[in-house]
């Protein structure tokens, strides 16, 4: 339905550049030259670099040359050197150099400081007089594989776990023998299970292992029973034969099948939350369309000036008083509410209240009003996207079976329910809520028996300005904060309250939840953009037959 | 069958219902051609519904509808029903605002309804005369050429049923005519509705005792949904059951 | 009734007159002070500003078919920038099959787009569009056939009054999105666009423009005619009674779905004609044409000149267009800010536009003279 709430670029996703990768052209032939030469002079002048039956691992670091660092790194972790582990993490850092022609390598610590590779002792080098060591994908692929051998052994669980993580993904037949060591060793039972399916992973994958062992792994990585358990597991039934064969085909297909289910539930989950979203934006509509009939094309503006508030409120904790920077939600949900149901009290009552009874010309004046805020906001704060950042509780993430849960999404949608029910609340059970309903169903009788039916106007819908402001403050948080904010929920808004049916706002509830799982179950197959296209389609249809929604009030109260 | 037959409206077991709310409860009702037939009833008894159901506006959950014995109307839509020969007023004047006095009764007279026809084809001869007759009749011969919008309460009530009139219906639905009207103008529209009925069937519904009585004709009171008790006004009025209806609870 | 005049005649009342009186004028005035006059004279129309001019036709045009109907079918559609904007594809389609191998790519088929899509072969929908008279039909068709589609289903199922105006925005919106896609084969979010030949001339030309200006006044005045001649007869006046008293009107036995949508299939052919003399005199058209603001944007011209007047319509887009050039020259910041609050103004205080501002004032006149016995007369 809605425009995918956007991934604000994430540092996971970012790919490591290398890096020397800004050098120009000359430079890098001058330095592939002189390597070569060193190479060369390697070759002949110092014969320890072939010492120990063909490899020094050290000095296969400082060749530059991918096919020896590579070699250097698969043989690390057998080598026996204690400063192994520091190589690694530099290397991964972008912090291992060597000096070519002394054929010595160095690494520094997270502060800059040298140090000797072979020997682990502090070097007094100057990291700019050295190169670093490259990497290109291959030698990635053993870094990760020398990482995952070495750490198999760190003192901290997390680096363990990460480790086994890599072994597996590796299938790296040269780790067994230490993972069978760290397996002996680890006592942190999810660990052991990595272990030992990582364990799995090769023994199942080694032709020479005997068919009962190979069989018992199968049905490890089948417990396992995730996306890289099937990419293991389809490898292996491709050049296997037999049972083998069969136990692993079997295996992954069990396991695809249970991935599929998740997958809906994770549609389901996203549909959810954009869906969440969707009622964030119609609910405040629900009240100024669905129950007043007051078409307010500037509703989108709305959110707009809460996201706005939103990001006040934020700069403000930030200059001021940056120990409320985390909580400054707390203090944009009710400020964006007062802002945004004043702003919409104003319009109510200079403009929107001469036009009752005349709906298209409401629509014209409200779309003139959103064309002046959105300018408002422009000259204001400037036309570029505004960044509100997430407080810490909204960070981050849990696992529920295979499914990863952010809390920022389970938030949003809590929120969204609170806001729901907390309307409800409003409509049912306070007396401005039943005085609102007795102006909305008979206006007349309502004045008669003393309801002062322009201050009620006014307030409901102030109220309905006021709740689009505090989902202008949850949209902040996973929607760029621009002067359109508001232009881009405003039709999808004006479909979900039609959707649900006018005047009814657990049909406004549905409408929303069901538009939004709609749209992430067309996603897959149609593509955002036509699922989205296919979901306007579809209601526009869906009007046609249902011309009043889907929990439509009948009968001739609603013809007049 | 026969009295289907030889009807020209015959509702039988007619139900309908919103949401649960029977407004209509198996109502069962016959008039004969040329007859003119008055019906009452309190708030809510299911008199606009009725008039919804004979016009095609609102289809019944279940029972028969026929027109002139043998046209099923809860199978035809506004358009068919009104070309069939069913005219109606509605309770609040409905007149065609932006328009005069003369093309809102050019609009009603029978022609052919096509937009092709409307679009391209040229008024009979005889439509000058017709009209002028109808507006005479009507009262608003004066008043020809201006708007609808302009007129008063009660000439816009008579514009309406000129329109009808024009229509030339075989029967026509009044719903409330006099509703604030002054009691010259009641009177006026009692005399105006007896001249129609000579040559039309008409059924009116109406709150005013007193407009009914002017009217003289038969009366059906309907109360929930279901008719309640017919015949003469006298009748009607002496029944118990009426009486507790409208002046009971 | 009265005495029968001859058709066209009897379809010009006092507004149009003035109307189609100064759109003649135009459109001899303006060629030749743009082609006859020297370029160095004070008088001298630049090609720019003919285009430009142009331009604004194409939106009076616009204006007309929105008001035949809301202002007198009460039909609000917001999505009339829709039929204008395929108009203007249909047209660009034919505009790019001109090209031919003059293109980046010099594919004696492709338009550059498609071969840097890695097209192989023309789209059936392209088919056909190196012919004019094809083209042209398209520029009706499509619009007109959209329109049926939608109309018919909305119609029927009875969705009015602000309903309807949320869908046809949807309508529109769909279509946005739908263009923006490159795998539709218009041209991705960059249009159709460097435009060649029009019938073997030079769109850029001057003479080009100035025969593009006078086709934009012919077809203003031609759809003019054709929506006074729809509205005055009596078609029309069975429309303006749906607008006043829908149901009242289906009781008399009009069927309504099939007067509106014969109005609404109407009025979109002719925003379909104003798109595509609107594309070869701006040299553009992307998916932008389909935004939904535009389609509101049309709707508030029709406001500003007063709606159900057809005159109106067309001054209200000229005049709008014409601040709108202004401003976002002379005071880009504040032209959303005056836009905004024509929207609110005219709605406010101008319920019948400009054009209603001055009959009223005319009657008043009218009724002071009365008042005012002998003296006045002398003054007409």
């Amino acid at each position: 339905m809605n425009q995918l709430p956007r991934l604000r670029a994430s540092r996971a996703l970012a790919i490591p550049l290398p890096a020397n990768g800004a050098k120009s052209l000359i430079e890098t032939l001058a330095f592939a030259a002189a390597a070569f030469v060193l190479l060369i002079l390697a070759l002949f002048v110092a014969p320890h670099a072939r010492a120990q039956g063909g490899f020094d691992v050290i000095i296969g670091l400082t060749t530059d040359k991918f096919p020896d660092t590579e070699r250097a790194l698969n043989e690390l972790p057998g080598a026996g050197l204690a400063t192994a582990p520091d190589i690694v993490e530099a290397l991964v850092a972008n912090r291992l150099y060597f000096n070519g022609p002394a054929r010595k390598l160095y690494f520094a610590d997270e502060a800059g400081k040298m140090f000797d590779a072979a020997t682990g002792e502090s070097a007094d080098v100057m990291a700019s007089a050295l190169k670093k060591v490259r990497i290109n994908n291959a030698v990635r692929r053993s870094l990760d594989a020398a990482r995952g051998a070495l750490t198999l052994m760190s003192p901290d669980p997390a680096k363990r776990k990460a480790a086994a993580d890599s072994v597996f993904k590796s299938r790296d037949a040269t780790a067994l023998p230490l993972l069978e060591a760290a397996l002996a060793q680890e006592t942190v039972s999810a660990n052991r299970k990595i272990l030992e399916e990582a364990r799995a992973a090769i023994i199942a994958g080694d032709s020479g292992a005997n068919e009962v062992q190979r069989l018992e792994a199968i049905d490890i990585l089948k417990s396992r029973g995730d996306q890289d358990a099937v990419s293991v597991l389809t490898t292996i039934a491709s050049w296997s034969e037999g049972r083998v064969k069969a136990a692993a085909d079997s295996a992954s297909s069990v396991i695809q099948a249970k991935l599929a289910l998740w997958r809906n539930v994770q549609n389901i989950w996203y549909g959810l939350s954009l869906g969440s979203v969707l009622l964030l934006a119609a609910i405040g509509l629900a009240i100024t369309f669905g129950v007043m009939g007051i078409i307010n094309m500037a509703h989108g503006e709305m959110v707009m000036l809460g996201a706005y508030t939103t990001f006040a409120v934020q700069e403000w904790a930030r200059t001021s008083h940056p120990g409320l920077l985390n909580y400054s939600l707390f203090i944009a949900i009710p400020l964006a509410f007062l802002v945004t149901a004043a702003v919409g009290i104003l319009i109510e009552r200079v403009v929107i209240r001469f036009l009752y009874g005349r709906p298209l010309e409401t629509l014209l004046a409200t779309f003139g009003i959103s064309l002046i805020l959105q300018q408002a906001v422009r000259t204001i704060f400037g036309a570029n996207n505004r960044e509100v950042s997430a407080p810490s509780f909204m960070a981050g993430s849990f696992d529920f079976g295979s499914l990863q849960i952010g809390y920022g999404r389970m938030w949003i949608i809590v929120f969204a329910l609170a806001v729901f029910f907390a309307l409800q609340f409003v409509l049912r059970a306070t007396s401005f809520g039943l005085r609102m309903r007795a102006v909305t169903q008979n206006r007349r009788m309502a004045s008669s028996m003393g309801i002062d039916t322009n201050r009620i106007d006014a307030m409901a819908f102030g109220l309905g300005s006021g709740i689009a402001g505090m989902a202008g403050v949850a949209l902040s948080q996973i929607d760029n904060v621009s002067p359109n904010l508001g232009q881009s929920y405003i039709i999808d808004s004006f479909m979900v309250v039609v959707f649900g049916g006018v005047g009814n706002l657990w049909g406004t509830l549905l409408g929303a939840l069901t538009l939004g799982v709609a749209n992430k179950f067309l996603e897959p197959i149609a593509g955002a953009v036509l699922g989205k296209i296919l979901l306007l389609v579809f209601i526009i249809l869906f009007i046609q037959k249902r011309p009043r929604g889907l929990f439509a009030l009948k009968g001739r109260a609603v013809e007049a | 069958m026969d009295i289907a037959k030889n009807s020209l409206l015959y509702l039988d077991g007619v139900s309908v219902s919103f949401d649960g709310y029977k407004a209509l409860r198996g109502l069962s009702l016959t008039l004969a051609p040329g007859e003119m037939r008055a019906i009452i009833g309190p708030n809510g008894a299911g008199k606009t519904t009725m008039m919804d159901i004979i016009t095609g506006k609102t289809r019944p959950d279940e029972g028969d509808v026929l027109f002139a014995g043998s046209h099923d109307l809860t199978k035809m839509d506004e358009a068919s029903i009104a070309e069939l020969g069913i005219g109606r007023k509605f309770q609040k004047p409905t007149v065609f605002e932006s328009h005069t006095v003369d093309d809102n009764i050019l609009l009603a007279l029978k022609a052919p309804r096509s937009a092709l026809a409307t679009l391209f084809g040229k008024p009979s001869a005889d439509t000058r005369a017709r009209i002028d007759q109808i507006l005479e009749t009507t009262k608003l011969k004066d008043h020809r050429l201006r708007l609808a919008a302009d007129l008063s309460h009660g000439q816009k009530q008579w514009l309406e049923i000129g329109m009808l009139l024009a229509q030339d219906p075989k029967l026509l639905l009044v719903d409330e005519p006099v509703a604030g009207m002054t009691d010259a103008e009641t009177a006026q529209t009692a005399e105006l509705l007896r001249e129609i009925a000579i040559d039309h069937s008409v059924v009116v519904v109406e709150h005013d005792m007193s407009f009914v009585r002017d009217l003289g004709v038969k009366v059906t009171v309907l109360h929930e949904g279901a008719v309640l008790a017919e015949g003469p006004l006298d009748v009607v009025s002496a029944d118990p059951r009426v009486i507790e209806v409208y002046l009971g609870r | 009734m009265e005495a029968r005049k001859p058709l066209l005649l009897s379809l010009i009342d006092g507004r149009g007159a003035i109307f189609l009186g100064i759109l003649t004028a135009a459109a001899v005035l303006v060629p030749l002070l743009s082609l006859v006059i020297p370029a160095n004279s004070a008088f001298a129309i630049p090609a720019y500003l003919v285009a430009l001019f142009g331009k604004y036709l194409c939106y009076a045009l616009l204006a007309i078919a929105l008001d035949l109907v809301w202002g007198y079918c009460g039909i609000l559609s917001l999505g009339h920038g829709a039929f204008f904007a395929l108009g203007g594809y249909a047209m660009g389609m034919y505009l790019m099959r001109q090209i031919g191998t003059r293109g980046v790519y010099a594919h004696p088929e492709l338009p550059d787009f498609m071969v840097f899509l890695n097209m192989k072969e023309l789209p059936i929908t392209w088919w056909g569009f190196q012919s004019f008279p094809y083209a042209m039909l398209m520029v009706l068709l499509i619009p007109g056939l959209l329109a049926f589609i939608f109309g018919f289903l909305a119609f029927r199922s009875r969705v009015t009054g602000v309903y309807l105006s949320i869908i046809t925005q949807a309508m529109t919106y769909a279509l946005l999105l739908a263009f923006f896609r490159n795998d539709m084969g218009f041209g991705g979010n960059n249009g159709l666009t460097d435009f060649k030949d029009i019938l073997g001339f030079n769109v850029q030309a001057k003479e080009t423009r100035a025969a593009l200006f006078v086709a934009s006044c012919i077809a203003l005045g031609a759809g003019y005619l054709i929506a006074r001649a729809v509205t005055e007869s009596k078609f029309g006046k069975v429309v303006i009674a749906i607008r006043d008293a829908e149901s009242r009107t289906r009781f008399l036995g009009y069927r309504v779905e099939t007067y509106k949508l014969a109005v609404f299939v109407l009025s979109a052919m002719m925003a379909g004609v104003a798109g595509a003399l609107y594309v070869p005199q701006v040299g553009i058209i992307n998916p932008g044409e389909f935004a939904p603001g535009n389609s509101i944007e049309a709707v508030i011209w029709v406001a500003v000149g007063g709606r159900g007047t057809l005159v109106g319509a067309a001054l209200g887009a000229i005049i709008v267009n014409w601040g709108k050039t202004f401003f976002t020259g002379a005071l880009p910041e504040y032209w959303l800010f005056a836009l905004g609050a024509l929207f609110v103004l005219v709605t406010l205080f101008l319920p019948k536009g400009v054009v209603g501002v001055i009959e009223q004032f005319k009657a008043q006149r009218a009724s002071a003279n009365k008042g005012g016995t002998a003296a006045a007369p002398a003054a007409e």
